[in-house]
């Protein structure tokens, strides 16, 4: 355990004193601060005159500012900080001949790799905490109005899947450093990844789904056909971590948000609760709607890390 | 007092998909002595030690080191071996104090003696004066004898050095000849020393073997390699001259 503390103190400090960090971290704030400014002074205007909603606090965060929400700046970048904390944490040491070093000290070899690892989530996790702290902060001063406990409770929530969902990304990048030798090219198949399944997953998903049962635009078709479309489509979008992750944290930080399906795929008693109870649901509730996301979430998170770790302890190294 | 045998290897073997890096490998080293251990770029010498420090399986036979099973024992094995790799890196951004204290840490020092020792040691390879410059800007030679000093700050039973003096200037190479020799006859320990420059191996070793294609072609004192090469009276030849002997011959 001593050789996996030193590993994770070094790591720690590599992370908070390199400029790659510096820059991600001002750039990731100054967006979600714009974004909660904008959202802010938009709640101000629209909801001058009228009664307060439950929510308000909450609203900071999901109501887009001036392109989108701070919870989409996070499932659209979030990733990007999982890459850049990742993407040459072994194969730096390797390229640098430090590798083989530090191997040969009287450490287990996954000190190695969950020192790394849990250093990295642990930068995730002080960036997330601080900027949604700021935010809250900011969003006071704004709003005058004070988060009750259960806005709380879901903050800590999403802040729980979104450390998650970042260090998916961030076992993929330590993945990818192990598997390839340059540091270029871990980076790019990380970044290629990425973009792939982020932003392709769902274009492909309404392709397939066209394909397979075609609906025709101006009707005729049947509406089993119009169902198997939807239900292909979003099963293979599911495929996209950003899907699992916007899905499950657009609901715990909306309680208004009652499923997490399309309006056709809806059960008949779904339908009929939706269309009868304007009230919002309890975070209990919200959490059962998205349990298989963040389970899926967590699942892919672990099962990420457990590769990397088997072929970094049974990969020869000699250099 | 009869030297005990510190280091074994019995058939030790590692195949990689078609190649043999090395094929049935047997010798000893005793403890206290500088084993030279020579052989061209590709001869097996690094997997030897590899497996020796148990940081790679053998496909066969079996080794000891300090009486235990590298295989089975790696972390006790790596607390008693310091190894020093051929182009040991660095971390570019830490200085002397800094990298050695990472050490320190991986070996579980305490902390208190690590503050002792480190100045102890920098001392020892003569960078007490450079010990706040960024390891990144040093030169090659001061960046091996860093290499030493990390090596020794885990008070080693024995070393390994792969190719220590690969790159050096002259100086820089006399000096860490100078420095492994010290080592050896001040602390006892025990020297495997892999090295290219024959003439500095022939200074300081006492044994040396000679390993071509996997396989060691010969394993005695160089005198004695001379003479069975040369023929008795005839321990004038140097050990480039055996090498290339033995080279020509496989």
């Amino acid at each position: 355990m001593k050789g996996l503390s030193a590993i994770y103190r070094k790591e720690l400090a590599d992370h908070f004193s390199s400029y790659r960090f510096i820059i991600l971290f001002a750039m990731i704030a100054m967006v979600s601060f714009i974004t909660s400014y904008m959202a802010g002074m938009n709640m101000r205007e629209s909801l001058e005159g009228i009664a307060k909603p439950k929510f308000v606090f909450l609203m900071l965060f999901n109501i887009p500012g001036a392109l989108f929400s701070m919870v989409q700046f996070v499932s659209f970048f979030g990733p990007l900080i999982g890459l850049v904390l990742g993407f040459d944490s072994i194969n730096r040491e390797r390229a640098n001949g430090t590798l083989v070093k530090l191997v040969s000290q009287p450490i287990y070899r996954d000190a190695v790799i969950n020192g790394k690892f849990f250093a990295g989530v642990t930068t995730i996790t002080i960036l997330l905490v601080s900027i949604v702290l700021v935010i809250s902060g900011f969003g006071l001063t704004i709003l005058g109005v004070v988060p009750g406990i259960e806005e709380i409770w879901r903050l800590v929530v999403y802040l729980i899947i979104s450390i998650f969902y970042i260090s998916f990304w961030l076992g993929i990048s330590i993945l990818f450093s192990i598997c390839f030798k340059g540091i270029a090219t871990s980076a790019m198949a990380s970044v290629a990844l990425w973009i792939f399944l982020s932003f392709f997953v769902s274009m492909g998903a309404s392709v397939l789904a066209n394909t397979l049962a075609p609906v025709d635009k101006k009707g005729g078709t049947g509406p089993e056909i119009i169902v198997k479309n939807a239900r292909i489509k979003e099963g293979v979008s599911l495929f996209s971590p950003m899907v699992l992750y916007s899905s499950a944290t657009s609901t715990i930080v909306n309680p208004m948000q009652k499923t997490t399906s399309s309006l056709i795929l809806m059960g008949p008693m779904e339908r009929i609760s939706a269309s009868r109870f304007q009230n919002p649901l309890s975070l209990g509730q919200s959490i059962v709607v998205v349990y298989p996301h963040m389970v899926a979430l967590v699942a892919i998170t672990l099962i990420c890390f457990a590769i990397s770790y088997l072929i970094f302890l049974i990969q020869e190294i000699r250099t | 007092m009869v030297p005990e045998t510190i280091i074994e290897t019995q058939e030790l073997t590692k195949n990689y998909d078609r190649l043999t890096a090395v094929d049935h490998l047997s010798f000893s080293i005793e403890e206290g002595e500088i084993f030279g251990f020579l052989g061209p770029n590709g001869a097996g010498k690094t997997t030897t030690l590899l497996m020796l420090l148990g940081l790679t399986q053998p496909s066969g036979g079996s080794a000891r080191v300090c009486g235990m099973d590298p295989v089975r024992k790696a972390r006790e094995v790596k607390r008693l071996v310091g190894y020093l790799p051929e182009n040991v890196g660095f971390y570019g951004d830490l200085n002397a104090v800094e990298s050695l204290n990472y050490i320190a840490d991986l070996n579980d020092m305490d902390r208190d003696l690590a503050k002792e020792k480190i100045p102890e040691v920098l001392e020892v390879v003569g960078l007490s004066g450079d010990t706040h410059k960024k390891v990144g800007d040093y030169s090659r030679g001061m960046k091996q004898r860093l290499g030493i000093a990390e090596v020794l700050l885990k008070d080693p039973k024995v070393m390994f050095l792969d190719e220590p003096t690969l790159g050096l200037d002259p100086d820089g190479a006399f000096r860490v000849i100078e420095l492994i020799k010290s080592l050896n006859q001040d602390r006892k320990i025990t020297v495997l020393l892999s090295s290219h420059l024959l003439y500095q191996v022939q200074k300081i070793s006492n044994r040396v073997g000679i390993m071509i294609k996997g396989k060691m072609v010969a394993e005695d004192s160089i005198e004695a390699l001379a003479r069975e090469k040369f023929g008795v009276g005839e321990e004038k030849y140097t050990l480039e001259e055996i090498y290339m002997k033995y080279f020509q011959e496989v």
